[in-house]
């Protein structure tokens, strides 16, 4: 059995939009990661999965946003309850972040060999010379042909697939226990992007280094996780092994967004759709939140939201339904 | 055989950068380009960021004019037209673009919006325009009191099936779609493009679809243009290009795509480096830097565009070799 | 109704969401909302209004006449009966200075408005077009613009002549430049966006893009710098009465009002006071109601 590195129990994380008013983004989040695991985190844009990442990140200070209950313990120490000092020394060294769009996530007035030689003594006391040259070694490790010309090079000099290998390796510079990917190939080209996905992959293989996955695309889950969360409207709607999840998925919600992905080679010249859109945050419909564009609602939907349970002799498998993956709900699946 | 709604042959687009110190850079956005586009058909173009296919997309609108090379619409040369005279054309060759939030004004109402093509093409009085419009609005699934609002109130999906609605409603021949689905969450692509496949098979419509998502090309195309650097490298029926992909860049991108299937566990080339700059594009064939099977010949010479019959061209050296089928004539 | 059209409307809709409408919004009600949580914007915009009604109406409800002179009380500063106190010739202060409003105002605003509407004309010109054109009107604004503006105006005057008219146009031309050079880079950013190229594929002649696409978007800069321009203008005009170069000197205006005062300026301060600060106030307003109209107008500043 893996050794389990993160338990995330009953996130809520709220954001301020007025004097007294505030929505909640991510609601009621439990999951867990081990050491050494890629677990994806899936779901449509404003579902509430990059406010899941930012609030393990702690990465809320004067924003209007914040963590509201729930604990998040790593490593045996919850997150919550650390001051910012002690975030600090987690944040980088223990746990490192990647974000989407690593143009912007660079410093474009700073040379990279000055980012990397600052994120590396910030938690490592060693020389300026020393720390060249582990970022230099870094780079290679990541991939980039030419340390020495690319440590040179600012930021806008990189190609998009360039930077996110320097912020690759940037996160990668303290050897963190974790890895929080947020969309790292979502703004790159496919050819670049499956470059990516290897080093990703290499990367824990090498050092068994936990990477919790954000991305919207299915593909990459299928690809590169051996878990996954689905999520929808901030609520955790469906959670199984990759195998499991694309085979045979239960919420209507992952049913219909697996389904609504083409497939390369498959051949299909239609595709079925979910119709509607996703509510609002402010506006949030009462009961079961996907009942408004679920084809099998039914009057308990609507009224009273459904918990994440257990699916019966689904090992570790769970999912957010009034209807299906429970004993009763068995018949109306099938 | 009918006569190709749009013809593109040898078209060249050449963009100047940075009149710096160094005297004047160009972008060789599109390097000779040409291709057929019949009537009823998806035609697609697919490709990495700074392939060109915008560009080309443009080229075929008159929104910028090739400096060399020529566009045939139905049969006439449209790249030296003005823009005056490409004016009347215009109701017949319209567009979607990527961006549902850009494309619309933000203080102009919807269904102004959607009724402009109607106010500069058809003489039409307004209580008929807003009755067009309001029968586009339902069928692209809208309310007429959608028609009310300004873009900020909308969702991105449904603006892009205002996008759509404004397109269709001078009912053109040729729509030009240019990632008409890359902004929008994979549960709301699949709606867009069952609008679009709907629509055309009523409105008997032809689509140029640029997109670099495969997966969606693969589903809405009948014919597939793979671009590399502002050139084409191989054009094939849809099935062809999926089922057995000729040139090695067409390989490399095919295998690169992630499928959602967690038991598919395909043989994947990984492509070395990065896409080279369009400012200073490889000499002799493009792609030689990446390619896994480049020879002196590749660095030197650009490779001619091979016909394989069926429609399926390839520009290679060594396509033959790769599809182990012998050229029927090099264009 | 086409065929084409009817015969996919014979089937069921498509989505869910035809008729789920989202949140109505109020662009108004929305601005009003915003606007008014600048409290120094609300403050000064109430003062404006308050000014421009007295301006209209002064010469009904002036406690004097604005022109009568009293000999009897000459140079007295504030008293009961005169409450801004009397001029060198007992004319009653306060009296003078609202009808001066009238002047000072009309002239500030008709100025700018011509010099608002020129130079926005040129600034979309240059902007849109580009080219030699563009050329031509830049160049003429960074030839006004090396002069300093009072010194412009003085110029202008100088040569067509003092009067009412000629203070408007020689405050309008130096107007024209800033506009233009705003109204031009706002047209090139316009323009720049995509719906602008979509409405060129869609087949608009250039002069609706002009107008319906990209006018409109322009329209917030226009009217930030417009508040922010009557200011100077006011300065301006006042200034050129100060210098003798305005209109008629037996109407009262508080350029020329200060003009005179300054002969009085130690033994009746309140004369050079009571305009100076009125100047002073109006020209403060126009800054922070242009402020604040443009921290409010601005989208990205939310």
């Amino acid at each position: 059995m893996a050794e389990r590195l993160l338990d995330v129990t009953g996130l809520t994380t709220t954001f301020r939009t007025g004097k007294k008013t505030s929505v909640t983004a991510v609601n009621n989040v439990t999951f867990s990661l081990d050491r050494g695991e890629i677990l994806g985190l899936v779901g449509e844009s404003g579902c509430g999965k990059s406010v899941t990442s930012l609030s393990i990140m702690g990465l809320f200070e004067d924003t209007a946003g914040k963590v509201a209950s729930g604990s998040i313990v790593f490593d045996g120490e919850d997150l919550t309850k650390l001051t910012t000092k002690q975030m600090r020394s987690i944040r980088g060294k223990r746990i490192s972040m990647i974000f989407q769009n690593p143009m912007s996530s660079l410093n474009s007035c700073m040379r990279v060999e000055a980012q990397l030689i600052e994120a590396i003594r910030l938690h490592n006391d060693v020389s300026k010379s020393e720390a060249r040259q582990r970022a230099s070694k870094m780079l290679s490790a990541v991939g980039i042909p030419d340390p020495e010309q690319t440590l040179r090079s600012y930021p806008h000099q990189l190609s998009g697939g360039m930077s996110q290998r320097v912020m690759i390796a940037m996160a990668l510079c303290c050897e963190p226990e974790m890895m929080i990917a947020d969309e790292p190939t979502t703004a790159l080209d496919v050819t670049i992007q499956a470059q990516i996905l290897e080093l990703m992959k290499d990367i824990r293989s090498r050092n068994n280094t936990s990477i919790l996955l954000i991305t919207h695309d299915l593909g990459v889950v299928a690809e590169m996780c051996s878990r996954a969360l689905v999520m929808y409207a901030g609520r955790i709607v469906e959670e199984a092994s990759v195998e499991e999840l694309f085979a045979s998925p239960i919420h209507p919600y992952t049913v219909g967004l697996i389904a609504s992905v083409p497939k390369l080679g498959s051949g299909v010249t239609s595709l079925p759709s979910i119709p509607g859109s996703v509510p609002d945050l402010s506006a949030m419909p009462q009961g079961c939140k996907f009942a408004p564009r679920c084809k099998y609602a039914q009057a308990v939907c609507r009224q009273t939201e459904p918990e994440l349970a257990p699916v019966p002799g689904g090992n570790g498998r769970k999912c957010r339904c009034h209807l299906f993956g429970k004993e009763e709900g068995k018949e109306a699946q099938a | 055989m009918s006569q190709p709604i749009v013809s593109v042959n040898h078209a060249v687009k050449t963009f100047v950068v940075n009149k710096g110190l160094g005297g004047k850079k160009y972008v060789h956005a599109v390097n000779d380009v040409s291709f057929d586009i019949m009537p009823g058909e998806t035609f697609s173009l697919v490709g990495e960021s700074g392939c060109g296919k915008s560009t080309t997309g443009r080229l075929i609108n008159h929104l910028i004019v090739p400096d060399s090379g020529e566009v045939y619409y139905n049969g006439q040369d449209i790249s030296k037209l003005s823009e005056k005279q490409m004016r009347p054309l215009r109701a017949e060759i319209q567009m979607i673009f990527q961006d549902p939030y850009g494309s619309l004004n933000p203080r102009i109402k919807i269904q102004d919006q959607i009724g402009e093509p109607l106010l500069l093409h058809t003489d039409m009085d307004p209580a008929a325009r807003l009755k067009r419009v309001h029968e586009l609005l339902r069928l692209v699934g809208l309310g007429p009191s959608h028609g009310e609002r300004y873009p900020h109130e909308f969702s991105g999906g449904q603006l892009q099936r205002v996008g759509i609605a404004r397109a269709i409603s001078v009912n053109p021949k040729i729509i030009i779609a240019d990632e008409p689905v890359s902004a929008l969450d994979v549960s709301i692509q699949a709606q867009v493009l069952n609008l679009m496949k709907k629509l055309q098979e009523q409105m008997n419509l032809t689509y140029l679809f640029i997109s670099h998502d495969l997966s969606v090309v693969e589903m809405i195309s009948d014919r597939i243009a793979v671009m590399y650097l502002g050139s084409i490298v191989e054009i094939a029926d849809k099935r062809d290009l999926y089922a057995m992909p000729v040139h090695p860049y067409t390989q490399a991108l095919l295998s690169a795509v992630p499928i959602p299937d967690p038991t598919v566990h395909k043989e994947r080339i990984l492509l070395e480096g990065d896409i080279p700059s369009p400012v200073n594009p490889p000499s002799g064939c493009l792609f030689h830097t990446r390619c896994a099977h480049c020879t002196e010949l590749c660095k030197q010479q650009v490779p001619p565009m091979k016909d394989f019959g069926g429609g399926h061209q390839v520009k290679c050296h060594y396509a033959e070799k790769f599809s182990g089928k012998s050229a029927e004539k090099t264009l | 109704m086409s065929e084409e059209t009817a015969k996919v409307l014979d089937q069921e809709p498509l989505y869910a969401d035809a008729e789920a409408l989202p949140t109505a919004q109020n662009r108004v009600k929305a601005f009003i909302k915003k606007f008014s949580k600048r409290k120094a914007a609300l403050v000064s915009l109430v003062f404006l209004v308050a000014l421009i009604v007295v301006a209209v109406i002064s010469p009904y409800i002036v406690p004097y006449d604005p022109a009568a002179p009293d000999y009897s009380h000459m140079l007295e500063g504030p008293t009961a009966q005169h409450i801004l106190g009397t001029d060198e010739f007992g004319r009653d202060v306060l009296s003078r200075v609202m009808v001066g409003a009238r002047l000072s105002l009309f002239c500030a605003l008709s100025a700018v408005v011509v010099g608002t509407f020129l130079g926005t004309v040129l600034g979309l010109l240059a902007g849109y077009y580009g080219g030699i054109l563009e050329s031509l009107i830049m160049r003429g604004s960074d030839v006004l613009f090396a002069f300093p503006d009072i010194l412009l105006a003085i110029a202008i005057v100088a040569i067509i002549g003092p009067g009412t008219v000629n203070v408007i146009i020689a405050v309008a031309v130096f107007t024209v430049p800033s506009f233009a050079r705003i109204m031009r880079s706002a047209t090139i950013q316009v323009k720049g966006s995509l719906y602008v190229e979509v409405a060129r594929s869609l087949g608009c002649p250039d002069r609706r893009i002009l107008w319906t696409h990209i006018f409109p978007g322009t329209i917030q800069s226009m009217i930030v710098n417009f508040t922010m321009r009557i200011g100077t203008a006011i300065l301006a005009a006042a200034s050129l009465s100060f210098l003798g170069y305005g209109a008629d000197v037996t109407v009262p205006e508080w350029g020329s009002m200060l003009s005179t005062a300054r002969n009085y300026m130690t033994t009746a301060p309140h004369l050079v006071y009571v305009p100076g600060v009125l100047i002073f106030l109006t020209v403060l307003a126009f800054n922070l109601l242009g402020d604040g109209l443009r921290d409010t107008l601005d989208p990205k500043l939310k």
